[in-house]
């Protein structure tokens, strides 16, 4: 079914990383001179694994993300990344001027597939996300969940092999966002694609993840890491993503009260 | 409008079934939109400007009867009308027309070929910007009659000083658009883009561009009205044997003869064209572009 998608690295080993984010620090001209936002990150996202970046508001995740996105530069530190990266962002920002189809068909274009592949290869990763007759739909025609299914499908057709994800389903409806999961879990394990989901919902980062970050606030540092070993599928009310987002979310409180002591 | 392949069957009492789940939940969130009847459109778009005109005839000839002012200061719709057919027998009402139409129209095309380019200029290098921008944008509050003495000075009484006058009343117009049209792109799109690989003059074509065709449409829809009313300026001022009579023309004519049915005549017939144009190219053209985005609201 994911032929489309079969993936060069399974024959290279030269590359041992999906991204690698060494000392990286970011910080922007602010009303008191340069504010720091990302102090000293150093993050490796392995070929195939699903890490997500937690943190409160003015932790950076987002910029972050951007940095390894290749949008912005970082101010200190070195970040490679196994080709171009793929970027969800939390509106689904899908060209409203083209059908459904077309995105990904552009996606495709601008990656050199040439034209006679195009149309096939839009209606597979169409398939892929569910959305088998959806190709000629225009977007403003779909629900909030099959716009960001066909964005998924559209970063999906760059056959990146790291998708970034910024609070790609912050923005949706819980029954919705279960069910986005639910299907983000299936296509990662169908692709063995890497993943960088940044995220402040710790359930989610639980119910998604092989690997938490969490990152404290002002400026941005790694605070801890967990490993999930939870066997997926895992549901989000399991009593064992429970249990461990009980934990990081102490863990993430303390983090906030820090900044209001002082 | 056939949904997409939601067929909710049997097997949604298995909660664990996610295909299943996930195509009632398209099928729950999907809005249907249905074509506004035939008759609703009269209705609602049809009928209240004709209503309008009638009722501006019903006044005029009411104004006639009675006899508020001298009749070669306001003609009966009837002597009007008799000018209309004049004209229509003896061959010349579409004349008129035609002479000014294709003036307006090939006028319009070049400043479409000029304003676009510069447009796209302006608003994507920031030296251009900078420098012409607000002349650009100074310009359109430029009357293009202003244009029409120094035109004629430079090129004399022809056809090129008229194409000069248009150019100079639509370019500005038809650029601006472009640049608010650019401006207003959501960065998002342009994030989006630049993460596909779209970048450069790739990003333009396939980003930058269509995002801002809505503002460009506007501009142009201005642009033509610009263009009009520099034609009919310079049609008004600059009449000469040579140059053939358009609906400018007819208006002067009508003011030397003294014949106010004739002043009427080529009034109407420059609005009508003016409107015609707009109802006929850019209304049909703005909102299939409004609608294909969701843009259009429904009311």
């Amino acid at each position: 079914m994911a032929t489309a998608l079969a993936k060069a690295a399974d024959t290279s080993t030269s590359v041992e990383h999906a991204a690698r984010i060494e000392h990286v620090s970011k910080s922007f001209p602010g009303p008191s001179g340069q504010q720091l936002v990302l102090d000293d990150i150093t993050l490796d996202v392995a070929p195939g694994e699903f890490v997500t970046l937690l943190g409160a508001s003015g932790c950076g995740k987002s910029t972050l993300l951007n940095l390894v996105a290749g949008l912005d530069k970082p101010s200190a530190g070195g970040i490679s990344t196994d080709g171009r990266p793929a970027l969800m962002f939390q509106e689904h920002a899908l060209f409203p001027w083209l059908t459904a189809g077309k995105n990904i068909e552009l996606a495709l274009k601008l990656r050199g597939v040439p034209k006679s592949e195009r149309r096939d290869k839009a209606e597979e990763l169409l398939e892929l996300v569910r959305l088998k007759g959806a190709f000629g739909k225009r977007v403003h025609e779909l629900s909030g969940g099959m716009r960001q299914r066909v964005a998924l499908a559209r970063a999906l057709a760059q056959d990146s092999k790291l998708l970034l994800m910024d609070e790609p389903f912050a923005a949706l409806d819980a029954i919705t966002r279960d069910v986005l999961h639910d299907e983000l879990t299936r296509i990662w394990r169908e692709t063995n694609l890497s993943v960088l989901f940044v995220t402040h919902n710790v359930r989610e980062a639980v119910r998604l993840a092989e690997r938490v970050v969490l990152l404290s606030s002002r400026p941005g540092r790694i605070a801890r890491e967990w490993t999930v070993d939870i066997p997926q599928p895992r549901r989000i009310e399991d009593a064992a993503v429970a249990e461990l987002s009980v934990e990081i979310t102490e863990q993430l409180r303390g983090e906030i009260r820090r900044h209001g002591q002082h | 409008m056939a949904s997409t392949e939601t067929t909710v069957d049997g097997n949604v009492k298995d909660g664990n079934d996610l295909a299943g789940l996930e195509a009632g939940l398209d099928a729950l969130e999907t809005v249907q939109t249905a074509r506004t009847p035939l008759r609703k459109t009269f209705v609602e778009k049809i009928l209240p400007p004709a209503v309008a005109v009638l009722l501006v005839l019903v006044v005029w000839q009411i104004l006639v009867w009675a006899k508020v002012t001298d009749s070669y200061k306001l003609p009966a719709p009837s002597a009007v009308w008799d000018e209309v057919r004049e004209a229509w027998l003896q061959g010349t009402l579409l004349d008129y027309i035609w002479t000014s139409v294709s003036r307006g129209l090939l006028g319009f095309l070049m400043a479409l070929a000029i304003g676009t380019p510069l447009g796209l200029l302006v608003a994507r290098v920031k030296f251009v910007r900078a420098a012409i921008g607000p002349i650009l944008s100074g310009l359109q509050s430029l009357p293009s009659v202003a244009w029409v003495p120094p035109a004629v000075l430079w090129l004399g009484l022809n056809d090129s000083m008229m194409y000069a006058v248009i150019l100079l009343g639509a370019v500005p117009s038809i650029a601006n658009g472009l640049v608010s049209g650019v401006d207003q792109v959501p960065p998002l799109f342009l994030r989006a883009g630049r993460t596909l690989g779209a970048t450069g003059l790739r990003g333009t074509w396939h980003i930058v561009v269509p995002a801002a065709l809505p503002g460009y449409l506007a501009g142009l829809k201005q642009g033509w009205a610009f263009s009009w009313r520099s034609l009919m300026a310079a049609e008004i001022i600059a009449s000469s044997p040579d140059l053939g009579i358009g609906l400018g023309q007819l208006l002067e004519n009508g003011r030397t003869a003294n014949s106010m049915p004739m002043v009427f005549l080529a009034i109407l017939l420059i609005l009508i064209v003016g409107i015609a144009i707009d109802l006929l190219i850019f209304s049909p053209l703005e909102r299939w572009v409004l609608r294909n985005r969701g843009l259009l609201v429904k009311s």
